[in-house]
């Protein structure tokens, strides 16, 4: 189905265009969200949490504003990220800042799982850490190119251009 | 607009990730929909982004999606798992709305009212003014008129003054008047009460009599008779009189009385040296 129609019929109420955007988006946001959390049991629970939030708050999505992935890429962020700033999860868990998406996939067997595990695999070894720590603050922790920028101690232009080539490089791995 | 510079300066990956402003996201927006390569561009972008950030999940329990669907079924009260929610046809109208009206309309008519109300007060007032001021005139003339009157009985009262009732004379026999003559001020008060008005054109006129040879002086005539409330006439007197009479004279008076308009006369009574 197309995917216009797919989002148009999930603001609509309708449960099996709801089943199809889960199964096309889950596994991303669950990555995301285990990303920030590090705890199994948690990320789980949060990624029900983001879709049955994306559920109830359908009707503020619009195609304007960005692309539904991007929406609810978002809203799995902001819960992961509120998560990691309550008590109870600060009072139990270590200092994650220091991790990076690449830790998950070099040290995880669950690629077996993923079609493009192998080349996720590959890339990820290809990566300059230059790559790591941009894809890193823009996609899996939702930083704004100026928070980027700050972070980073790069100008704009340089995170736009170093990003945009990081993500080719990922694209020709695993569209190919 | 270069098309490929737009595409390369890395912006599209940005818009991906969400790291643009809302006002960028709306600009992307619309010229995804002018150039169908930046769309292809996004999509490429995403599909990428979607399938690294894939990579990361761990593995899960399977079934998931049920509990997210009995949770959202159960929030939204629909048995009926595949039934759509068909969204209820609101009233364009609610009760807030016509709430809203009502009460605009009742606090407009009653601001109307208050405003009418207020006019009306103030019109009210008004008129008491005027009736105030009126009022407060009327006394100031009855203190004026008392004052006068006071006067005029301290001047009857004064044991100089001379009192010389007139008596009706022919056919007018049943009028009269009465002078009050003050010799020390050379003047009389005229008590003209017992008078009819003077027809128009015609005027009173007071003479001053005497009797041996009888001879009359005119004192003038009386032009203010018909206006005058207490018919009291204060009169200027330095004759030796010995009778006074009043004729009916044509307007202007006459050099002598004509004698068949004699209203009143009466004659001095002096007492005996």
């Amino acid at each position: 189905m197309q995917l216009e129609l797919l989002i148009s019929k999930f603001q609509q109420k309708d449960v099996k265009a709801f089943e199809e955007l889960y199964n096309m988006y889950s596994d991303s946001m669950h990555g995301v969200i285990y990303n920030i959390v590090r705890d199994h049991d948690i990320a789980e629970e949060l990624m029900q949490d983001v879709f049955i939030k994306a559920w109830n708050s359908a009707s503020s999505y619009s195609a304007e504003k960005g692309r539904f992935f991007t929406w609810i890429l978002n809203i799995s962020r902001n819960a992961a990220i509120d998560k990691t700033r309550s008590k109870a999860f600060k009072n139990s868990k270590k200092n994650l800042d220091a991790e990076y998406f690449v830790d998950i996939l070099e040290h995880s067997d669950s690629l077996d799982a993923q079609t493009d595990a192998i080349g996720i695999k590959k890339f990820v070894g290809q990566l300059a850490k230059k790559c790591i720590e941009v894809i890193e603050l823009l996609y899996f922790k939702g930083y704004t190119q100026k928070e980027a920028s700050e972070t980073l101690d790069m100008p704009i232009g340089t995170i736009k251009t170093r990003n945009r080539n990081c993500i080719k490089e990922l694209r020709t791995i695993v569209l190919n | 607009m270069d098309i490929t510079a737009y595409i390369e300066s890395g912006i599209l990956e940005l818009y991906v990730a969400g790291a643009l402003s809302e006002n960028e996201n709306r600009e992307v927006y619309k010229l995804m929909r002018q150039h169908p390569e930046i769309l292809q561009e996004v999509e490429a972008i995403e599909l990428a982004i979607k399938k690294l950030t894939a990579a990361t999940a761990p593995s899960r329990r399977a079934g998931l999606f049920e509990n997210i669907k009995a949770k959202i079924v159960h929030l939204s009260g629909n048995a009926a798992t595949d039934s759509k929610v068909i969204p209820m046809v609101k009233s364009k109208y609610d009760w807030l709305t016509y709430t809203g009206w009502a009460a605009a309309i009742i606090i407009g008519a009653g601001l109307f009212w208050t405003l009418n109300q207020n006019n009306e007060l103030e019109s009210n007032l008004t008129t008491a003014e005027i009736e105030n001021s009126y009022l407060e005139e009327q006394i100031a003339n009855a203190k004026t008129d008392l004052a006068a009157s006071k006067n005029l009985l301290n001047i009857l009262r004064d044991k100089d003054i001379i009192s010389v009732p007139l008596g009706g004379q022919g056919e007018f026999a049943n009028t009269y008047a009465k002078v009050y003559w003050s010799k020390k001020d050379n003047s009389i008060y005229l008590d003209a009460q017992g008078l009819p008005e003077a027809p128009a054109g015609k005027v009173y006129q007071v003479w001053s009599l005497k009797l041996n040879p009888l001879t009359p002086t005119s004192l003038g005539t009386i032009d203010d008779f018909n206006t005058d409330d207490n018919k009291i006439f204060a009169i200027a007197n330095a004759n030796e009189s010995e009778a006074f009479g009043i004729t009916l004279e044509p307007e202007g008076g006459s050099e002598t009385p004509t004698m068949d308009q004699l209203y009143t006369l009466g004659v001095v009574v002096t007492a005996a040296p």
